[in-house]
Protein backbone atom coordinates (compact mmCIF):
# COMPACT_ATOMS: atom_id res chain seq x y z
CA UNK A 1 0.00 0.00 0.00
CA UNK A 2 1.53 2.99 -1.31
CA UNK A 3 2.01 6.08 2.17
CA UNK A 4 -0.56 9.00 1.70
CA UNK A 5 2.55 11.46 0.86
CA UNK A 6 3.16 9.84 -2.38
CA UNK A 7 -0.67 8.82 -3.12
CA UNK A 8 -0.67 13.17 -2.98
CA UNK A 9 1.85 13.69 -5.25
CA UNK A 10 0.14 11.35 -7.87
CA UNK A 11 -2.67 12.81 -7.46
CA UNK A 12 -1.36 16.26 -7.76
CA UNK A 13 0.53 16.03 -10.79
CA UNK A 14 -2.39 13.75 -12.33
CA UNK A 15 -4.77 16.84 -12.04
CA UNK A 16 -1.75 19.22 -13.14
CA UNK A 17 -1.43 16.87 -16.38
CA UNK A 18 -5.62 17.06 -17.20
CA UNK A 19 -6.00 20.48 -16.43
CA UNK A 20 -2.62 21.42 -18.59
CA UNK A 21 -4.15 19.33 -21.41
CA UNK A 22 -7.72 20.92 -21.44
CA UNK A 23 -6.31 24.71 -21.45
CA UNK A 24 -3.84 22.87 -24.21
CA UNK A 25 -6.83 22.02 -26.59
CA UNK A 26 -8.64 25.22 -25.69
CA UNK A 27 -6.05 27.99 -26.56
CA UNK A 28 -6.55 29.82 -29.71
CA UNK A 29 -2.78 31.17 -30.10
CA UNK A 30 -0.05 27.94 -30.99
CA UNK A 31 2.19 29.03 -28.84
CA UNK A 32 0.18 29.47 -25.87
CA UNK A 33 -0.69 25.95 -26.61
CA UNK A 34 2.91 24.53 -27.29
CA UNK A 35 3.71 25.89 -24.21
CA UNK A 36 0.52 24.14 -21.61
CA UNK A 37 1.92 20.85 -23.55
CA UNK A 38 5.46 21.12 -22.41
CA UNK A 39 3.85 21.36 -18.67
CA UNK A 40 1.84 18.26 -19.46
CA UNK A 41 5.05 17.17 -20.34
CA UNK A 42 7.10 17.67 -17.13
CA UNK A 43 4.18 16.43 -15.18
CA UNK A 44 3.84 12.90 -16.59
CA UNK A 45 7.65 12.94 -16.43
CA UNK A 46 7.14 13.37 -12.66
CA UNK A 47 4.67 10.47 -12.90
CA UNK A 48 7.21 8.16 -14.78
CA UNK A 49 9.73 8.53 -11.98
CA UNK A 50 6.99 7.91 -9.68
CA UNK A 51 6.31 4.71 -11.08
CA UNK A 52 9.45 2.84 -10.85
CA UNK A 53 10.48 4.69 -14.92
CA UNK A 54 13.66 6.95 -13.57
CA UNK A 55 15.56 6.77 -17.11
CA UNK A 56 12.07 7.63 -19.19
CA UNK A 57 10.99 10.44 -16.65
CA UNK A 58 14.32 12.11 -17.79
CA UNK A 59 14.47 11.06 -21.42
CA UNK A 60 10.99 12.57 -21.51
CA UNK A 61 11.83 15.58 -20.55
CA UNK A 62 15.26 16.05 -22.79
CA UNK A 63 13.74 14.45 -25.71
CA UNK A 64 10.08 15.66 -25.86
CA UNK A 65 9.96 18.49 -23.97
CA UNK A 66 13.91 19.96 -24.95
CA UNK A 67 13.50 18.92 -28.45
CA UNK A 68 10.37 18.28 -29.73
CA UNK A 69 8.27 20.99 -28.36
CA UNK A 70 11.26 23.27 -29.40
CA UNK A 71 11.03 22.81 -32.98
CA UNK A 72 7.43 22.82 -32.77
CA UNK A 73 7.90 26.71 -31.43
CA UNK A 74 10.23 27.30 -34.17
CA UNK A 75 7.93 25.88 -36.95
CA UNK A 76 5.17 28.57 -35.41
CA UNK A 77 7.91 31.20 -35.12
CA UNK A 78 9.12 30.75 -38.87
CA UNK A 79 5.82 30.47 -40.45
CA UNK A 80 4.17 33.69 -38.67
CA UNK A 81 0.54 32.98 -39.12
CA UNK A 82 -1.05 36.34 -37.72
CA UNK A 83 -2.62 37.40 -34.97
CA UNK A 84 -4.53 34.63 -33.10
CA UNK A 85 -7.73 36.38 -32.90
CA UNK A 86 -7.83 36.39 -36.79
CA UNK A 87 -7.76 33.08 -37.08
CA UNK A 88 -10.73 30.91 -36.80
CA UNK A 89 -9.24 27.92 -35.51
CA UNK A 90 -12.49 26.18 -33.95
CA UNK A 91 -14.54 23.63 -36.06
CA UNK A 92 -18.53 24.08 -36.26
CA UNK A 93 -20.60 23.20 -34.00
CA UNK A 94 -21.59 19.50 -36.17
CA UNK A 95 -17.69 18.67 -35.82
CA UNK A 96 -17.32 19.54 -31.90
CA UNK A 97 -20.56 17.47 -31.33
CA UNK A 98 -18.59 14.66 -32.82
CA UNK A 99 -15.99 15.36 -31.31
CA UNK A 100 -17.67 15.15 -28.10
CA UNK A 101 -19.45 11.94 -28.76
CA UNK A 102 -16.07 10.39 -29.83
CA UNK A 103 -14.52 11.30 -26.96
CA UNK A 104 -17.17 10.24 -24.52
CA UNK A 105 -17.02 6.40 -26.77
CA UNK A 106 -13.24 6.61 -26.09
CA UNK A 107 -13.01 7.24 -22.63
CA UNK A 108 -16.09 5.11 -22.03
CA UNK A 109 -13.98 2.25 -24.18
CA UNK A 110 -10.74 2.81 -22.28
CA UNK A 111 -12.39 2.81 -18.61
CA UNK A 112 -13.78 -0.24 -19.22
CA UNK A 113 -10.43 -1.67 -20.01
CA UNK A 114 -8.74 -0.41 -17.12
CA UNK A 115 -11.05 -2.08 -14.58
CA UNK A 116 -10.90 -5.38 -16.35
CA UNK A 117 -8.30 -7.80 -15.24
CA UNK A 118 -5.54 -9.39 -17.30
CA UNK A 119 -4.63 -13.08 -17.42
CA UNK A 120 -3.08 -14.17 -14.73
CA UNK A 121 -0.17 -16.12 -16.93
CA UNK A 122 1.30 -12.45 -17.64
CA UNK A 123 1.01 -11.31 -14.70
CA UNK A 124 4.69 -10.97 -12.91
CA UNK A 125 5.25 -10.93 -9.08
CA UNK A 126 4.95 -7.79 -7.72
CA UNK A 127 7.93 -5.51 -7.55
CA UNK A 128 9.53 -7.00 -10.19
CA UNK A 129 10.57 -3.91 -11.63
CA UNK A 130 11.18 -2.42 -8.36
CA UNK A 131 14.13 -5.40 -7.66
CA UNK A 132 15.77 -4.68 -11.31
CA UNK A 133 15.85 -0.94 -9.92
CA UNK A 134 17.80 -2.41 -6.81
CA UNK A 135 20.03 -4.93 -8.76
CA UNK A 136 20.86 -3.49 -11.82
CA UNK A 137 20.09 1.04 -11.37
CA UNK A 138 18.30 3.05 -13.51
CA UNK A 139 20.18 2.60 -16.37
CA UNK A 140 21.28 -0.85 -16.34
CA UNK A 141 17.32 -1.65 -16.01
CA UNK A 142 16.49 -0.63 -19.41
CA UNK A 143 20.00 -1.30 -21.54
CA UNK A 144 19.86 -4.84 -20.72
CA UNK A 145 16.86 -5.52 -22.65
CA UNK A 146 17.38 -2.45 -25.30
CA UNK A 147 20.54 -3.45 -26.32
CA UNK A 148 20.38 -7.38 -25.81
CA UNK A 149 16.80 -8.87 -26.52
CA UNK A 150 15.63 -6.01 -28.97
CA UNK A 151 19.05 -5.07 -30.65
CA UNK A 152 17.39 -5.90 -33.80
CA UNK A 153 14.73 -3.29 -33.59
CA UNK A 154 17.16 -0.67 -31.48
CA UNK A 155 19.45 -0.47 -35.07
CA UNK A 156 16.30 -0.84 -37.17
CA UNK A 157 15.54 2.79 -35.32
CA UNK A 158 18.36 4.49 -36.05
CA UNK A 159 17.96 3.70 -39.60
CA UNK A 160 14.16 5.59 -39.31
CA UNK A 161 16.21 8.22 -38.13
CA UNK A 162 18.75 8.03 -41.04
CA UNK A 163 15.99 8.25 -43.29
CA UNK A 164 13.63 10.71 -41.34
CA UNK A 165 16.47 13.40 -41.53
CA UNK A 166 16.93 12.76 -45.10
CA UNK A 167 13.01 13.04 -45.70
CA UNK A 168 13.38 16.53 -43.47
CA UNK A 169 16.28 18.12 -45.26
CA UNK A 170 14.60 17.02 -48.86
CA UNK A 171 11.34 18.54 -48.17
CA UNK A 172 12.10 21.76 -46.18
CA UNK A 173 14.66 22.87 -49.45
CA UNK A 174 13.80 25.87 -51.00
CA UNK A 175 13.23 24.79 -55.04
CA UNK A 176 16.13 25.71 -56.87
CA UNK A 177 14.59 28.14 -59.62
CA UNK A 178 15.00 25.79 -62.60
CA UNK B 1 -1.58 3.00 -9.01
CA UNK B 2 -1.81 1.20 -12.16
CA UNK B 3 -5.36 1.55 -12.42
CA UNK B 4 -5.48 5.83 -11.55
CA UNK B 5 -2.26 5.79 -14.21
CA UNK B 6 -4.26 4.10 -16.64
CA UNK B 7 -7.66 6.10 -16.25
CA UNK B 8 -5.27 9.51 -16.68
CA UNK B 9 -3.92 7.96 -19.54
CA UNK B 10 -7.17 7.67 -20.95
CA UNK B 11 -8.25 11.33 -20.01
CA UNK B 12 -4.87 12.23 -21.76
CA UNK B 13 -5.43 10.37 -25.01
CA UNK B 14 -9.89 11.45 -25.39
CA UNK B 15 -8.33 15.60 -24.72
CA UNK B 16 -6.17 14.55 -27.61
CA UNK B 17 -8.64 13.16 -29.99
CA UNK B 18 -11.21 15.91 -29.32
CA UNK B 19 -7.63 18.12 -30.34
CA UNK B 20 -7.95 16.33 -33.39
CA UNK B 21 -11.60 16.67 -34.27
CA UNK B 22 -12.23 20.24 -33.19
CA UNK B 23 -8.90 22.46 -34.04
CA UNK B 24 -7.94 23.21 -37.92
CA UNK B 25 -4.42 24.81 -37.41
CA UNK B 26 -2.32 21.72 -38.87
CA UNK B 27 0.57 22.62 -36.20
CA UNK B 28 -2.04 22.27 -33.28
CA UNK B 29 -3.48 19.16 -34.57
CA UNK B 30 0.32 17.71 -34.62
CA UNK B 31 0.69 18.59 -31.27
CA UNK B 32 -2.72 17.02 -30.36
CA UNK B 33 -1.12 13.73 -32.08
CA UNK B 34 2.02 14.07 -29.67
CA UNK B 35 -0.47 14.38 -26.48
CA UNK B 36 -1.79 11.23 -27.55
CA UNK B 37 1.26 9.94 -28.29
CA UNK B 38 2.04 10.84 -24.19
CA UNK B 39 -0.67 8.95 -22.58
CA UNK B 40 0.03 6.28 -24.79
CA UNK B 41 3.48 6.29 -23.15
CA UNK B 42 2.00 6.55 -19.75
CA UNK B 43 -0.03 3.13 -20.04
CA UNK B 44 3.27 1.59 -20.93
CA UNK B 45 5.23 2.99 -17.87
CA UNK B 46 2.43 1.95 -15.60
CA UNK B 47 2.02 -1.28 -17.06
CA UNK B 48 5.48 -1.94 -17.28
CA UNK B 49 5.29 -2.61 -13.68
CA UNK B 50 3.30 -5.45 -13.96
CA UNK B 51 4.65 -6.89 -16.94
CA UNK B 52 8.46 -6.28 -16.66
CA UNK B 53 10.30 -3.73 -18.35
CA UNK B 54 9.62 -4.24 -21.45
CA UNK B 55 7.07 -1.71 -21.71
CA UNK B 56 9.89 0.62 -20.89
CA UNK B 57 11.93 -0.38 -24.25
CA UNK B 58 8.74 0.68 -25.90
CA UNK B 59 8.49 4.41 -24.50
CA UNK B 60 12.29 4.87 -25.72
CA UNK B 61 11.15 3.25 -29.17
CA UNK B 62 7.69 5.44 -29.23
CA UNK B 63 9.92 8.37 -28.15
CA UNK B 64 12.06 7.98 -31.32
CA UNK B 65 9.19 7.59 -33.47
CA UNK B 66 7.81 10.77 -32.43
CA UNK B 67 10.72 12.68 -32.80
CA UNK B 68 11.40 11.37 -36.82
CA UNK B 69 7.63 12.24 -37.17
CA UNK B 70 7.36 15.88 -35.88
CA UNK B 71 10.78 16.84 -38.31
CA UNK B 72 9.04 15.06 -41.31
CA UNK B 73 5.91 16.35 -40.13
CA UNK B 74 7.32 20.06 -39.93
CA UNK B 75 8.81 19.79 -42.94
CA UNK B 76 6.01 18.87 -44.87
CA UNK B 77 3.71 21.64 -42.67
CA UNK B 78 6.50 24.08 -44.18
CA UNK B 79 6.32 22.96 -47.48
CA UNK B 80 2.62 22.97 -47.57
CA UNK B 81 2.81 26.70 -45.83
CA UNK B 82 4.96 27.60 -49.06
CA UNK B 83 2.99 26.62 -51.68
CA UNK B 84 -0.58 28.04 -50.11
CA UNK B 85 0.20 30.65 -47.25
CA UNK B 86 -1.66 28.89 -44.75
CA UNK B 87 -1.81 26.04 -42.35
CA UNK B 88 -5.94 26.03 -41.71
CA UNK B 89 -7.26 22.90 -43.02
CA UNK B 90 -9.95 24.22 -44.14
CA UNK B 91 -8.36 25.77 -47.25
CA UNK B 92 -6.05 22.66 -48.11
CA UNK B 93 -8.74 21.04 -49.73
CA UNK B 94 -7.47 19.66 -53.09
CA UNK B 95 -8.16 16.04 -52.50
CA UNK B 96 -11.67 16.79 -51.17
CA UNK B 97 -14.09 15.51 -53.99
Amino acid sequence: MPNFFYQFNFYLFGLIAIASALLFVTRKSPVAAALWLVNVMFALAALYVMLDAHFVGVVQIIVYAGAIMVVFLFVVMLLNLGDPKEISDVSGKWGRLAAGLVGLALIAQIMTLARSSAPPSLVQPPDRVADDLKALNALGTIAKPLFGEYLLAFEVTSLLLLVAIVGAVVLGRRRAAS
Amino acid sequence: MIAESLALSAVLFTIGTIGVLTRRNAIVIFMCVELMLNAVNLSFVALSRQYGVTGQVFVVFVMTVAAAEAAVGLAIIISIFRHRQTVNLQNINLLKG
